[in-house]
């Protein structure tokens, strides 16, 4: 109870310190806009890139919402490390806050965020004549792949956050495991316009899972077993990472 | 009772002992200084004491409860004010001490009621609803106390509480903590570098040098061990002779621990006034010059150079690299 408590309002506290920077909001709703109609108009014309879509944009458009979900959650451990320069973490650990709730409610603010996104994207895409094939379950799941995906990749961040405690190698680490996931994963292309190797690599890609998952919600409106599947392996992906990060409190605490 | 024991606590960080074996206790409801100069170990007795970090080894029990065996019970009855302020900068005032009011589990009516009474008791009142980041540093260290103080803590750890305030905004804190050592009878363990703090504030003090207690005591037992007044001979240019210069004060008769620094010379004299003129004289015939010449009564700075051997100031310094 106490740590449900704590986590609601350690993220209560961020969301209405994000608030408060109108710069920040702008860039959240324009950003995952500017990858849709950008990438959507660069490879248009190429249409062997999308797979069984009626459009590219259709195709692209749950690959964008993964892509800014899991941009968002890799560098959400930049707040951590804001928390850490101006000692609030300190504060915390040297009252009874749970290290789980500092964790748990970072990603689960990351999950939301990316919720929020996907939502944004979700409609201009069907502004721009995507159907959402899936129906009502069909944003359910696109919502939970972005979530989920934000969350595993937030819990990883924050655990990266406390090992290294600097920001130039957070960036650093940061880059370091985005750009190459997003390259080995469907979000531009189909697994079937792929080099063989990468198209093998990717299957066990996290990015990936929640690509496919939300592709089958809006594209394919069905595969709803192996759609749950993905959504239950990024589960198991958001618990692990999100333990590593608790876990790097002790790193941290050695450190101090 | 005691309210903080502390056996033999070490700790290391690479190649640096920063806790060499450091006791100590402090009574229940007594204001304790710790003090010493940057890089002496205090902040890493407080950071052990307030369970942030773990010691190699040694014990210590905080308000009752064994830092290493129940971290989250000490947790509960301290307030600890880091030498960095903890203030959320994007937070005003007071949602910064509803929020740590909440993480001890306090909530609604008498969170809200507490929170206002600290406001008003560190004069944050008219600031209250305002952004921290705005903020001036001394409003940032009185909320920084305020947060500390919010669940009415038995033991409140105050590491540095004036670095980095001017020396205004520190006379008004020391009035602070004065008050508050009253108005809610607590236990309060302060660390300073500065001499002059310590001797105000707390009454009891031990000193710290590289990672261990050299003295402990109220500042008056300590300053009273140190009879008489302290001479300090500045040499104009002592080519390698330092050695002879202080043989020829300790020649002098009263002239007690005499020691080097650099080109100066310090010695203890019984009577300051009647001890110069010889000094000078002895010196001067032997072919010293003599830059300058002072003599000061016991402080807290005495004591530490009598017990290390070393400047303060230098040590002070030393410590910041």
């Amino acid at each position: 109870m106490q740590l449900l408590r704590q986590t609601g309002w350690m993220i209560v506290r961020q969301l209405r310190n994000l608030m408060r920077e109108p710069i920040w909001i702008a860039l959240m709703v324009i950003q995952p806009l500017i990858w849709l109609l950008l990438y959507g108009q660069l490879f248009s014309r190429v249409g062997a890139l999308r797979g069984g879509a009626s459009s590219y944009i259709e195709f692209l458009t749950p690959g964008i919402i993964c892509m800014n979900a899991f941009f968002g959650g890799s560098w959400s451990g930049m707040a951590m490390i804001a928390d850490l320069d101006r000692h609030v973490i300190d504060r915390f650990l040297a009252a009874p806050a749970s290290r789980f709730a500092l964790i748990l409610s970072q990603v689960v603010r990351a999950g939301i965020i990316a919720v929020i996104q996907a939502l944004i994207l979700l409609l201009l895409g069907l502004v721009l004549g995507v159907r959402i094939h899936g129906g009502a379950l069909g944003w359910l799941v696109v919502f939970a792949a972005a979530a989920l995906l934000a969350m595993a990749f937030a819990g990883l961040s924050h655990g990266i956050a406390l090992t290294v405690r600097r920001e130039a190698s957070m960036i650093a680490a940061a880059n370091f495991v985005g750009l190459p996931l997003m390259f080995l994963s469907a979000i531009l292309i189909p697994p079937t316009q792929m080099p063989h190797w990468i198209a093998q690599i990717s299957r066990f890609n996290p990015v990936n899972w929640g690509v496919h998952a939300a592709r089958n919600a809006i594209v394919n409106g069905g595969h709803w077993g192996s759609t749950g599947l993905y959504l239950l392996l990024l589960l198991a992906a958001v618990a692990a990472t999100s333990l590593f990060a608790t876990w790097s409190f002790r790193a941290y605490q050695r450190s101090i | 009772m005691d309210a903080i024991v502390a056996e033999d606590l070490r700790k290391h960080y690479k190649d640096i002992q920063a806790l060499d074996g450091v006791s100590f206790s402090v009574r229940d409801g007594e204001v304790f200084g710790l003090l010493g100069p940057n890089g002496a170990g205090k902040s890493t007795a407080v950071r052990t004491l307030t369970t942030l970090t773990r010691p190699d080894s040694g014990r210590a029990i905080v308000a009752g409860e064994d830092v290493i065996r129940h971290p989250n019970r000490v947790r509960r009855s301290i307030g600890y004010v880091a030498q960095d302020s903890g203030v959320d900068w994007e937070a005003t005032g007071r949602e910064n001490l509803l929020l740590q009011g909440r993480i001890h589990g306090m909530a609604g009516a008498p969170l809200r009621a507490r929170v206002d009474e600290l406001l008003e008791l560190v004069g944050l009142r008219e600031a209250a609803d305002r952004i921290a980041r705005n903020y001036s540093g001394g409003m940032k260290r009185r909320l920084d106390i305020a947060i500390g103080l919010v669940h009415r803590p038995r033991v409140l750890f105050l590491d540095e509480p004036t670095t980095g305030l001017d020396p205004e905004a520190r006379v008004a804190l020391w009035d602070e903590v004065e008050r508050l050592a009253q108005q809610e009878s607590l236990t309060i363990l302060l660390t300073t570098h500065y001499l002059e703090e310590a001797d105000r504030l707390a009454e009891r003090v031990a000193i710290m040098s590289r990672g261990k207690i050299v003295v402990e005591g109220t500042p008056g037992e300590l300053k009273a061990n140190l009879r008489g007044e302290l001479v300090t001979v500045e040499l104009g240019d002592a080519n390698g002779r330092i050695e002879d210069a202080a043989e020829i004060v300790r020649s002098i008769a009263g002239a007690t621990e005499v020691g080097v620094d650099g080109r100066l010379v310090r010695t203890r004299v019984p009577n300051g006034a009647q001890a110069i003129p010889t000094i000078l004289s002895a010196l001067d015939s032997r072919g010293f010059q003599v830059e300058s010449v002072t003599t000061a009564r016991p402080s807290l700075d005495d004591v530490y150079l009598h017990y290390t051997g070393r400047d303060f100031a230098t040590e002070d310094a030393a410590g910041k690299g």
